[in-house]
């Protein structure tokens, strides 16, 4: 029995799902100990890797960067804001229907997105980010979005079968969560399987590809809205957590962090947009602290966290121009060849990204994408 | 038609820093094939030197000065220190890196001077002139702005198209290895291009300092707006990017007058994919094959 039962761990569905619910035993045991304050932080981790996911799915494997995935969160929150304040909606509706909102944003962003690359791609959907959030202050809109002010959102109310005392805090971590652990479940599968393939395949070449049958810019457009799905679903998350979905709670920054987190993360590698996610969370706060125990200004303390995101996504990418997960492959790759060989060197760095077959299913997912930026050695 | 004049007035100002911003990006890309997303945030360092100078008790032009000549500095530097290492590397390691230069400039200014917005002076009044008893929306300031910008164009042009100095910089954009066969000092001419277009920036940025404010955000829409123009001319031609600047500025100036100054922005996305899509080369430029 143990063999058949191994076999079936090689499963992709299989191992996913195990991992899943592992997460989610994880997630419980760390909620219900922690107090209400690091709950709160749990759950933007939560809501934030649900958007970087996304981001590193497009970006990693679809090679298509985008600065607007801001803007799709603020997509999914308003749209989330307005079912619950107007129409009441039950959670689960809201957040689905957050999520296809912002998916159908993404359709027609991607439709455009699609036929543009490198810089025209990134200049256009900068302008998407800058001027999305403009329209909550458009006057005819003003009534509808809140204006400046935002709109705010009722907190969602835990069910009474947790008992009357139960935390807010952690319930907003449970529902935060949830959407997280499902977020990355739906796209490790995604990504293992022929779509994550093809993705990678038009990435790194597109007439290749095309000539191997396979429709590219569709494909693209796929991409988009599958990320934009996410960043939707993590607005919808951000609504609820922060109970205000408000033009001042997507800048262009936020945006940006989403950058940095995917290339400190690893472009592609969906453990990597949980350790990102964790970053973008926990940095703030260790300045901050940092800050107030060394007396430092309030001013350097509120730009700390930028200035170290933007360091570390120039020393990155000047470092490791493939990103930090082909950077640790060579690392590892040399050291190896440090070492007394055994035999021929096998697996050469950047060798990783060859079709695999769908039933080769023993690769670790996080290195998928990796080395994504380096592959695209076209001017 | 008061009110279009009027509109079409204030485009043509404000199209003029669009269209130097878009100068800045269009000299870099033509040199290095890099689009500087930092050039917003450069422009607004520079735009702070230049209010800390009039917060001292400086003149107006000691600021301007102050501003150009750290603009020269800091494209230099820039190109020389972060820039260098991706210059011929694929796309989105440069976009990744001076995005990256965006957030660290952006941080920097505020954590010296906070995050505040403060009130700039213009040079001249901001009072419309009065013409045939009517109020135009043409003040001397804007006079000003407009023959500014004009002023760098002639200069720029005739440095790069009169002097020994500008065609060693187009040949160095333009043939790198040939140029260099040459006896071209190429990466010296690269560093020169930075400078000459940051320099450039932190003049828009000055200029446009009075009505936006300055702050480290304030100046995010002016890189859109830049690149917007820029790509309207095309990316590759500093003329393009003169009138794509000026087409953008009047196109802007009616969403604002006529729908809501708040859809500005959204307008100029309107305008960016629209070219985008129909003519990706720029309207001025002649129909080629894409670089793959």
């Amino acid at each position: 029995m143990s063999i058949d039962s191994r076999a079936l761990f090689r499963l992709t569905l299989v191992r996913h799902t195990c991992g899943a619910v592992a997460a989610i035993a994880v997630l419980y045991v760390l909620t219900t100990t922690a107090g209400p304050y690091r709950d709160l932080q749990i759950a933007q981790a939560a809501y934030l890797t649900c958007a970087v996911a996304g981001l590193t799915v497009l970006t990693g494997l679809g090679g298509q960067i985008s600065l607007g995935h801001g803007a799709f969160m603020a997509v999914g929150a308003y749209t989330a804001a307005l079912l619950i304040i107007h129409q009441g909606w039950p959670l689960a509706a809201v957040l689905a229907a957050a999520t296809g909102a912002t998916a159908l944003t993404g359709a027609v962003v991607g439709a455009v997105a699609a036929r543009l690359e490198g810089p025209y791609l990134a200049g256009a959907t900068l302008a998407f980010a800058i001027g999305l959030p403009g329209l909550a202050n458009y006057e005819p809109l003003i009534d509808l979005l809140g204006g400046q002010n935002g709109l705010a959102v009722p907190p969602p109310v835990p069910p009474a079968g947790l008992g009357a005392a139960f935390p807010l805090e952690r319930w907003q971590a449970w529902i935060a969560c949830l959407g997280a652990v499902l977020t990355l479940f739906l796209l490790a599968n995604l990504t293992r399987g022929r779509f994550g393939r093809t993705l990678r395949a038009g990435r790194d070449d597109e007439i290749a590809a095309a000539l191997a049958g396979l429709r590219v810019a569709r494909l693209r457009i796929v991409a988009t809205v599958v990320s934009a799905a996410c960043a939707g679903l993590a607005g919808g998350l951000l609504a609820l957590v922060a109970t205000l979905a408000a033009p001042g709670a997507f800048p262009l920054a936020l945006s940006l962090q989403l950058i940095a987190a995917i290339i400190i993360g690893g472009l592609g590698s969906l453990a990597g947009a949980v350790w990102g996610a964790l970053i973008l969370v926990f940095v703030p706060t260790w300045a901050s602290d940092a800050a107030s125990t060394s007396g430092l200004s309030h001013n350097i303390a509120s730009n700390l966290p930028l200035a170290i995101y933007g360091l570390v996504l120039i020393a990155v990418t000047l470092a490791f121009p493939r990103g930090l997960q082909g950077g640790l492959r060579d690392l590892g790759g040399a050291l190896r060849r440090r070492l007394p060989p055994p035999r021929l060197p096998t697996n050469p760095p950047g060798g990783a990204d060859e079709a695999t077959t769908d039933d080769a299913g023993a690769r670790p997912d996080d290195r998928g994408g990796a080395g994504g930026r380096g592959e695209r050695v076209r001017r | 038609m008061v009110r279009f004049i009027n509109l079409t007035l204030a485009g043509i100002t404000s199209g003029a820093v669009f269209a130097a911003v878009a100068l800045a990006l269009v000299l870099i890309w033509r040199a290095t094939r890099v689009v500087n997303f930092a050039q917003g945030a450069m422009l607004m360092i520079t735009t702070f030197i230049a209010w800390s100078v009039i917060d001292a008790g400086g003149s107006y032009w000691l600021a301007l000065g102050a501003a150009l000549a750290s603009g020269l500095v800091l494209g230099a530097v820039v190109e020389r220190v972060v820039v260098r290492p991706v210059e011929n590397k694929p796309h989105l390691n440069a976009v990744i890196v001076t995005l990256g230069l965006f957030v660290v400039l952006q941080a920097a200014a505020g954590m010296i001077w906070g995050d505040t917005p403060h009130s700039y002076p213009p040079a001249f009044t901001i009072r419309g002139l009065s013409v045939a008893g009517t109020w135009l929306l043409l003040s001397p300031f804007d006079l000003f702005v407009i023959g500014a910008v004009a002023a760098v164009m002639v200069a720029l042009t005739l440095l790069f198209v009169r002097t020994d100095l500008g065609l060693k910089l187009r040949a160095a954009a333009f043939a790198p290895e040939i140029a260099r066969l040459q006896g071209v000092r190429v990466g010296r001419m690269l560093t020169l291009g930075w400078a000459l277009a940051a320099l450039v920036g932190s003049l828009a940025g000055v200029l446009v300092a009075p009505s936006v404010f300055v702050g480290p955000t304030q100046f995010d829409a002016m890189l859109v707006f830049g690149f917007t123009a820029a790509v309207i001319g095309g990316l590759d031609s500093p003329a393009g990017a003169v009138v794509g600047g000026l087409l953008l500025g009047c196109a802007l100036s009616y969403v604002s007058g006529y729908v809501s100054s708040d859809l500005v922005t959204m307008g100029a996305l309107a305008a960016l994919i629209t070219v985008l899509m129909v003519r990706p080369n720029g309207l001025f430029a002649a129909s080629g094959g894409r670089r793959v």
